[in-house]
């Protein structure tokens, strides 16, 4: 274990230290929640400035400038103005599910973080059903999302609320079916167990592992309601669907709970099918060198703050040249790439109506991963070349045959347009 | 359900070479890979960066005066009261001495009040046209917002004048052609004939 | 009222605040679940009673009036007018200036499909990308009407006897660059979208206009086309030099939204066709006729002959025609137009029946609507 890698565990271990042996396991867990509860908003507010810097830049645009340097100080101003905001609630709403409803919301979010392994030996809760754990609680913001509708007494967010409910309950059953697999191959419902086992190979790597994972992340972007599965909130046809009525504080609620939904979609993937905090054991000193050679061209920064930033990251890089990139970071920087992942489809599509949302979930993504979990099975039954043969045709077969039937008949038609004088 | 597709993924390569372009590093790779680049960011940062605009770029009109800020060109004819679509010039005038004749400083009649409305102008430049002394010119300074709605947003002669060397300083070419035009009038008679709108107008230089 | 499932339906009023309305519209919707079983388009809410104002001023004043009608597209706007005019009291067009004209409403033609093809996309949901690229071209056609009238949008420009003013040195190249520099764009953008599997399901056999009823509802412009008739004011009445050029017409065959945008798309690289060729040909000389200019100078002096006349042309959105009926006056006794959004607006709700909710908010997009235009 290097020392960089475990910096964190050993900072709380040497902490504990201090404290009388019957208050460390209740140090630990006021630790744990409070690390969670100051990190969840934090990055949720920078997780927003970094969607909109990059789609900004996919538009040809600067994004947020103007407060503080690179617009970095913008998710402070945007969090105060939301803060002062006067918050408002329909005459004929149910006041007290309306002003409950973003809680619901947020509550389950972060409770999901507890079972999030960061790093190595850094897990909130290492629970051995921590798949289950996952559904159980993410689940529980359907209800959220129906409760605001419905109280909002509004008929935009009636019908937002309404295509929620829909859309979440259709994508947590493929979701959860394309899970199985995984647990077919590990054995075991545990976060900590599973990402050991991807130590020699990330899962998305094998036939079955790629379908997994590509229809989970797809089915989280549906969960969290977000581009091209954005149908709940559908700006153009609903205004804002199920959160039309929220102002204030309790829309910024809202946002959190979407926001560190997505973060945690990808950050599940990446646990459950890009191999979690595990990485390629790269010297952390060229990783140093290349952040301190960007901070000091960083033309926009004060001076003193990039000598500083320079001198602190080429220290660390001194300090630990023997380590490799920790897992954390390994971790931060998977999760952040496939949230970028996430904000690229944002700039990139349109949305899905919602009969053809609800078509994709139950006339392919379910049958898709069905045949998923068979294709596992034949990996896991037969040795290397044949069973990895084998799942890929099969897979193959099975996702070209599930196009073919649901391909609608007037797609095949090729318009033709005619010129005419 | 075919939502994979070509098409899909084209279209995520051509945002995806847009947000890598805006980059210096960016547009350096994009060339190392012989890929064909848009333009970059095309967005300014508008109070510290401000766009170039043409010089025929037409705003909110103002009144020239030459030398001296009471030698103003304007005779208040009220031609372009009359023709302002939206209405919104509102001429008190000409100045009246006590015996009720019009008084005249350098030998022109001259308006007692002049004042447009910011709010209702609409910068279509109508005005201009049909000036026949080519008092009235067209301003490109465009931040006109103020506060307040009544006070402020109608203007009144003095915010109105402004000097002909600051029309030759916003826009050159026009201004050349308008101090011509007048040079050429003012050789016959030493004063501006009466105000004479259907009079035909010297053929402004269109080509 | 109950339908057969004991369901009840949902009236929603979608308007005339809502985001994708492209303005104060309403949409008086009745929904079975999501699905559409009446619609009624609630409109006026952007009155502005500029047919009574064009008869109370003189028949220039009126032209920045028309800049305000249909926002995106000024020049075709300015151009209707002006050809009304002219035909009123009889004036020559100086050769210059209708080849300026013609430069002009081209582009506004090609500003006014990219626009469109961008709103389109934002009605789907995409987060503005399409939008954007769109604009990013619009901007640069906008500079150049900048350049040439002092105004990006209100532009205020073409007046009867040619253009108010000649163009700026220089301006013609300019044009020249941007015109060959965007089929590049175009052939972007298309990437971005023409093949774009979400794009065709959720446009494809959507919003079908039936050319029957496209033609007695007196539909114009792209929306009658992409049913595949051929109907192009340019190619029917040959007004204005057009027929001096080589183009064709795109028609397309299903009239669903997915044919207006292609046909859009279409049209537009058949107008840089327009723009070459009169960019290339374009003669030097005066921009204005002398009769034309005097009227700039003086407009009360204009006093047409006592008649009426009716003038139409082929405006990004449709049929555009100004009717004017003078009395020997310097305004215009009647003052009518004709705009396309309006009448094209008539068949939202035979394009939606039995469309989701999603689907009346493009279809509404494709129609190409302002309502500066409807409301006028």
């Amino acid at each position: 274990m290097s020392s960089l890698d475990q910096v964190f565990v050993s900072a709380q271990t040497a902490l504990f230290q201090l404290l009388p042996e019957a208050l460390r396991p209740w140090a630990g867990i006021a630790v744990r929640i409070g690390v969670i509860a100051a990190l969840a908003p934090a990055v949720m507010m920078y997780l927003t400035l970094f969607e909109r810097k990059v789609i900004a830049r996919m538009q040809n645009r600067f994004g947020p400038t103007r407060v503080g340097v690179y617009g970095l100080m913008q998710p402070l101003s945007d969090g105060l103005k939301m803060l002062i905001k006067e918050d408002i609630v329909p005459r004929h709403a149910d006041r007290l599910l309306h002003m409950l409803a973003p809680v619901t919301a947020v509550a389950p979010v972060i409770l999901l973080f507890a079972v999030l392994p960061i790093g190595r030996n850094m897990v909130a809760a290492d629970l051995n059903v921590g798949l289950l754990y996952i559904f159980a609680v993410a689940s529980v913001g359907s209800f959220a999302i129906f409760t605001g509708g419905w109280a909002s007494r509004s008929k935009f967010s009636t019908l937002g609320a309404m295509r929620a409910v829909a859309q979440l309950i259709s994508y947590e059953v493929p979701g959860a079916l394309s899970v199985v697999a995984l647990i077919m191959v590990t054995g075991t419902l545990s976060m900590v167990s599973i990402v050991d086992a991807q130590a020699a190979r990330w899962f998305l790597f094998t036939p079955w592992g790629f379908v997994a994972g590509v229809m989970f992340f797809l089915c989280g972007v549906a969960e969290c309601n977000r581009t091209p599965f954005d149908m709940p909130e559908a700006e153009s046809e609903l205004t804002a669907g199920f959160h039309t009525e929220y102002s204030g504080m309790k829309f910024a609620l809202w946002y959190l709970a979407e926001f560190l939904e997505a973060f945690l979609v990808c950050g599940f993937t990446v646990t459950l099918f890009l191999g979690g905090w595990q990485g390629p054991a790269v010297p952390f000193w060229l990783l140093a060198t290349l952040l301190a050679v960007i901070v000091g061209m960083a033309q926009k920064l004060p001076l003193p703050v990039r000598a500083v930033g320079v001198l602190v990251l080429a220290a660390a890089g001194l300090l630990w040249r023997a380590d490799p990139i920790p897992s954390w970071l390994w971790f931060t920087a998977k999760t952040y790439a496939l949230f970028f992942v996430l904000v690229w489809f944002r700039g990139t599509f349109p949305r899905l109506r919602a009969d053809q949302l609800m078509g994709l979930a139950w006339k392919f993504f379910l049958p898709m991963a069905l045949l998923n979990i068979f294709a596992a099975g034949v990996w896991v039954s037969y040795p290397f070349p044949m069973g990895t043969i084998a799942s890929v045709l099969l897979l193959a077969a099975g996702a070209w045959g599930l196009v073919r039937i649901n391909q609608p008949a007037s797609s095949h038609a090729p318009r033709t347009y005619v010129l005419a004088d | 359900m075919a939502l994979i597709g070509s098409g899909v993924l084209q279209g995520l390569g051509v945002t995806l070479r847009t947000f890598i372009e805006t980059y210096p590093w960016g547009k350096a790779l994009l060339g190392v890979l012989r890929i064909r680049t848009g333009q970059g960011l095309v967005t300014i940062e508008y109070p510290d960066v401000r766009q170039q605009h043409h010089e025929r770029q037409r705003i909110f009109p103002f009144l020239v005066y030459d030398g001296a800020p009471d030698n103003l060109r304007c005779v208040s004819c009220k031609i372009c009261e009359q023709e302002c679509p939206p209405q919104c010039i509102h001429i008190n005038g000409p100045a009246k001495d006590e015996q009720g004749r019009p008084a005249k400083v350098h030998g022109r009649t001259y308006p007692v009040t002049f004042d447009i409305n910011v709010a209702i102008c609409m910068s279509c430049r109508i005005c201009v046209d049909v000036c026949p002394f080519d008092a009235i010119e067209m301003d490109n300074e465009f931040e006109l917002s103020t506060e307040e709605r009544f006070g402020r947003l109608v203007f009144n002669k003095a915010r109105l004048l402004k000097s002909n060397e600051y029309f030759q300083q916003i826009k050159p070419t026009e201004a050349a052609e308008v101090d011509a035009r007048l040079a050429a009038k003012a050789k016959p008679s030493p004063k501006p004939a009466a105000p004479a709108p259907a009079a035909g107008p010297t053929a402004a230089p269109a080509a | 009222m109950q339908s057969t499932s004991d369901t009840q339906l949902l009236e929603i009023s979608l308007g005339p605040q809502h985001p994708s309305t492209h303005g104060v519209f309403r949409m008086n919707a009745v929904l079975d679940g999501e699905t559409i079983v009446k619609l009624k388009p609630v409109m006026g809410y952007l009155h502005r009673n500029h047919e009574q104002i064009g008869e109370h001023t003189s028949y220039i004043g009126s032209f920045p009036f028309t800049d305000r009608l249909d926002y995106f597209c000024a020049m075709s706007n300015n151009l209707g007018l002006a050809l009304a005019i002219e035909k009123l009291g009889n004036i020559p067009v100086a050769e210059r200036g209708e080849y300026l004209r013609i430069i002009m409403v081209e582009l506004t033609r090609v500003l006014n499909h990219t626009a469109v093809t961008g709103f389109l996309l934002n009605d789907m949901g995409a987060f503005g990308t399409p939008l954007l690229y769109a604009f990013r071209e619009r901007e640069k056609i906008l500079d150049l009407f900048e350049a040439a009238s002092g105004s990006r949008m209100m532009c205020n420009y073409i007046r009867p006897g040619g253009v108010r003013i000649d163009v700026p040195e220089g301006w013609l190249q300019q044009a020249r660059a941007l015109v060959a520099g965007y089929p590049q764009f175009l052939d972007e953008f298309e990437r971005l979208l023409t093949k774009n599997e979400i794009i065709r399901q959720r446009t494809q056999q959507v919003g079908i206009l039936p050319k029957a009823l496209a033609v007695n509802a007196s539909i114009t412009g792209p929306l009658l086309r992409a049913t595949g008739v051929n109907y192009d004011v340019r190619k029917v009445d040959g007004y204005s030099i057009y027929p001096r050029f080589s183009y064709k017409v795109p028609l397309g065959s299903v009239g669903d939204v997915y044919d207006r945008y292609y046909v859009r798309i279409l049209e537009m690289r058949e107008s840089l066709k327009i723009l070459q060729q009169a960019l290339r040909d374009i003669p030097a000389g005066p921009a204005v006729s002398p009769k034309g200019q005097a009227m700039v100078k003086a407009p009360r002096t204009f006093r047409p002959p006592k008649g009426e006349v009716y003038s139409r042309i082929e405006a990004p959105k449709g049929e555009l025609g100004f009717f004017l009926t003078s009395d020997g006056t310097p305004q215009p006794y009647r003052y009518h137009i004709r705009a396309p959004s309006f009448i094209n607006l008539t068949v939202l709700e035979d394009m939606c029946l039995g469309y989701k909710v999603a689907d009346a908010i493009i279809i509404l997009g494709s129609i190409d609507i302002v309502l500066g235009e409807v409301d006028r």
